[in-house]
């Protein structure tokens, strides 16, 4: 009996120990033939490379490690603007889908089964390649609200140029903690006297006014840039100053969130049919109006089934922005298993970082939502 | 009859109500037609704002007039309830009829109308409307890749044997239908491998060896994706039952398997099988890219194959369980008799999304070097000869993957729907 329950463990640990010992081996012979060594040491060399598009200072003569560091945040910057126009696009799609109105619940539905259904390298190759290669020159782009314009070469928008920006961070950031305090006051407030404080309201109102206060006390400051037309060539224009977005960005965001927002719809639309019907009427039954209802009985039950396989949605969204190698978004795996990978030859070193840094990545936020859903689950009686 | 209270429509005017709402609601769609395809601006005497926002207003009123609860008019009764239950839903309702409407011509006539699709170069392209010249001209290649054009017949005839014998199922009769499990798991893979070596590939028989190098187009798409699927359930189905055992080494090794995979992105995984995985390898071992790619594609759909398993797994009631064992089977016969063909039948809807990825997810194989219809049109749009007809390209290639997928998952919820059963 116990023989039965060692000897498949046994052979499944000789079978894993075979194939990484047998890896390990030809990797170290292959490497002695090939005259490479292994090590993280090239990471502190210089790249020499250049990279279209960074959020930090970069240039040729910094290194590998740093050139790491922008692709990382090349990648988060698209995933967290994919994240956050998906979930508003599917939310809505999702609502729409459960809409009484015949003709919106079938729009909805068909813009599921549209995009649902075409991969989505193909949709950030016709966004990239077709779409946005329709676009007017930077000469002939018409503006838009007076001072952004869309052309072949990106957006263009004024930004913003702050001063004494630390200042307004701090604020806010006092703000969140002065609203976590009056949410837990509140709650207290409930539970032990049973009053209600218009607890939305209020955060609202902290929200804006603190930084607003940093204005006027804090000399905090904001002006803007616009962008403008300059002639390089006779025929050759560029915008200069403001923000700029690069149409690989532009593309590959509305890809993303486009194709992952069906996917945000579906679960939208089943946690909220998930619902049962009788929590609806029961609501209704003891005097809770339609706000309350929704607010204090369905919403709270329908996130309980939504957000977890949203979750996985945003993760498949932060996996899926490395398709941006194929449309030269500078992301992780152009700029480090590309382009780097490319000059070094460390092969195995780049490939494992990469890998391990995505791993990180999902496996951090898997563990917390599953932290998440143990804290918010129901517990039964 | 009392007065008509126009901001007020009661059942008490139910007819002049509704004969000014239709004909409102009426006029608003003729104008937006008449704009849309004839050109015709028939308020152009007005200020362009308002003439802009008239046909909305015009709807908006009319709409408003016909919303009579319990007209006792069916038709009526119905349009109410289905697409003008407030003012809200009618503007969203007249916005979207507003929208096809005006959609309607220009795809038309850039599709159909403007479109050219005689002659066999880029000359023939006259009309400002798409160019399916370049689709036909160039439909060989996305079929086949650069699969040479006198073989081209090998790869068709492969592809009429796999579709023939994937029918057998329903022709065999009821004496060996038992058999057919067995057939379409086992025997079935090794023809298909058998033919796509020999046939497709070449080399043997006086038939000439074509390497996988110049495969592509939908055909690789195809083979792709089928060995993956083929090779990504078993492999699949095995880690959710090691992930379920309670020997805790063969759970370890299957929940890090299953982790590992499902935290990488693919196009990771298939750099780490074009430039890394060599380096495991013995020199002198040659493995052909195209299989370094379908085992690439396996291992890493196995993983969501195997969580897709066992969530199946899981739904099954403890009695199940209790009541295989109580009747004598062991491990293998009480899963194979009774746990799985229950928990694969709930998972019908979850295994038809995993390989709907995996077949969207093969254009990938572009970054080994593959071309399949993805990749082709990326070389089709860097021929000199024919630049600036990428639009078409991706319109041809997203309708017919559109179709692909469309079919797997209608056909998916049709084999839910059969093995349905109550419990």
């Amino acid at each position: 009996m116990k023989l039965k329950k060692i000897l498949p463990q046994l052979a499944t640990l000789f079978v894993v120990v075979l194939i990484f010992g047998f890896f390990t081996m030809n990797a170290q012979l292959n490497m002695e033939n090939r005259g490479i060594d292994f090590g993280y040491g090239f990471l502190t060399q210089e790249s020499s490379f250049d990279v279209q598009f960074s959020l930090i200072d970069y240039s040729g003569s910094d290194s590998y490690g740093r050139a790491y560091l922008v692709g990382l945040l090349n990648t988060l910057l698209v995933s967290v603007l994919g994240i956050i126009i998906c979930t508003i696009i599917g939310v809505i799609i999702g609502i729409a889908r459960l809409s009484p109105n015949y003709l919106i619940r079938t729009t909805a539905a068909w813009y599921v089964e549209f995009f649902r259904n075409i991969p989505l390298l193909l949709q950030i190759f016709f966004w990239y390649y077709a779409a946005l290669r329709a676009l007017p020159l930077p000469q002939d782009a018409e503006a838009i609200f007076g001072a952004s314009y869309l052309t072949i070469k990106g957006f263009y928008t004024p930004s913003l140029n702050w001063e004494n920006l630390e200042i307004f961070i701090y604020s806010v950031i006092a703000a969140i903690v002065a609203i976590v305090f009056v949410r837990i006051h509140a709650k207290k407030l409930r539970e032990n006297q049973g009053k209600h404080l218009p607890v939305l309201n209020i955060s609202i109102a902290i929200l804006f006014v603190l930084p607003l206060l940093t204005f006027l006390f804090g000399g905090v400051n904001v002006g803007y840039e616009t962008p403008e037309l300059k002639q390089l060539a006779k025929t050759s224009f560029k915008f200069e100053g403001g923000l700029s977005i690069p149409p690989e960005l532009l593309s590959l965001v509305i890809a993303l969130s486009l194709y992952t927002a069906t996917f945000v719809a579906e679960c939208v639309r089943a946690g909220i049919q998930g619902v049962g019907k009788g929590q609806r009427e029961a609501a209704a039954s003891i005097g809770l109006n339609r706000k309350q209802v929704l607010n204090l009985i369905i919403m709270p039950q329908a996130l309980r089934i939504i957000i977890p396989p949203t979750t996985n949605q945003y993760l498949n969204l932060t996996k899926n922005s490395s398709l941006a190698a194929a449309i030269a978004y500078p992301d992780l795996v152009l700029v480090f298993a590309g382009t780097a990978l490319m000059q070094t030859g460390k092969a195995i070193e780049i490939v494992s970082i990469t890998m391990l840094t995505y791993l990180t990545l999902s496996l951090s936020i898997s563990f917390f939502m599953n932290w998440y859903n143990a804290k918010i689950a129901i517990v039964e009686k | 009859m009392s007065t008509l209270n126009l901001l007020n429509p009661s059942k008490d005017n139910l007819q002049s109500n509704l004969y000014l709402g239709s004909f409102l609601v009426g006029i608003s769609l003729l104008d937006v037609f008449l704009n849309s395809f004839l050109k015709l601006n028939i308020t152009s005497f007005l200020p362009s704002i308002i003439s802009l926002l008239l046909p909305f207003l015009l709807g908006m009123f009319g709409l408003h007039l016909m919303r009579i609860e319990f007209s006792g008019i069916k038709n009526l009764d119905r349009l109410n309830k289905n697409i003008n239950t407030n003012n809200f839903n009618a503007a969203l309702t007249l916005l979207i009829i507003f929208l096809i409407i005006k959609a309607i011509p220009p795809v038309m006539s850039w599709m159909i109308l403007d479109a050219n699709i005689s002659g066999d170069t880029k000359d023939a392209c006259t009309g400002s409307g798409a160019c399916w010249t370049y689709i036909k001209v160039w439909f060989k290649r996305f079929m086949y890749g650069m699969y040479p054009n006198e073989q081209i017949w090998r790869v068709n005839l492969a592809f009429i044997f796999l579709v023939v014998l994937a029918f057998v199922g329903f022709i065999t009769p009821q004496k060996y239908r038992n058999l057919l499990t067995l057939y379409y798991v086992v025997i079935y893979p090794i023809i298909a491998f058998i033919l796509i070596y020999y046939l497709i590939s070449g080399g043997e028989f006086g038939l000439e060896w074509v390497e996988t190098g110049a495969w592509g187009g939908l055909s690789l798409t195809f083979i792709v994706s089928f060995f993956s699927l083929i090779f990504c359930f078993p492999l699949g189905m095995a880690l959710a039952l090691g992930r379920r055992t309670e020997l805790p080494i063969i759970k370890y090794v299957s929940v890090g398997f299953i982790e590992f995979w499902r935290g990488v992105p693919l196009i990771t995984v298939l750099f780490m099988s074009s430039v890394m995985f060599p380096m495991f390898l013995p020199e002198d071992f040659f493995m052909d890219k195209l299989v370094r790619v379908i085992i690439a594609i396996s291992l890493f759909e196995a993983a969501y194959v195997a969580e897709v398993i066992r969530g199946g797994l899981q739904a099954l009631p403890r009695g199940q369980y209790d009541a295989a064992k109580s009747l004598g089977m062991g491990y293998w016969k009480m899963h194979i008799f009774v746990i799985l063909p229950q928990a694969l039948k709930l998972v019908i809807p979850g295994m038809a999304n995993t390989f709907l990825a995996l077949v969207k997810d093969t254009p990938l194989i572009f970054v080994v070097g593959l071309a399949e219809l993805a990749g082709m049109l990326q070389m089709a749009k860097t021929n000199p000869k024919w630049l600036g007809y990428a639009m078409e390209g991706y319109v041809f290639a997203a309708i017919i993957f559109w179709i692909i997928c469309y079919a797997m998952s209608k056909y998916s919820y049709n084999l839910e729907l059969k093995y349905k059963t109550d419990r």
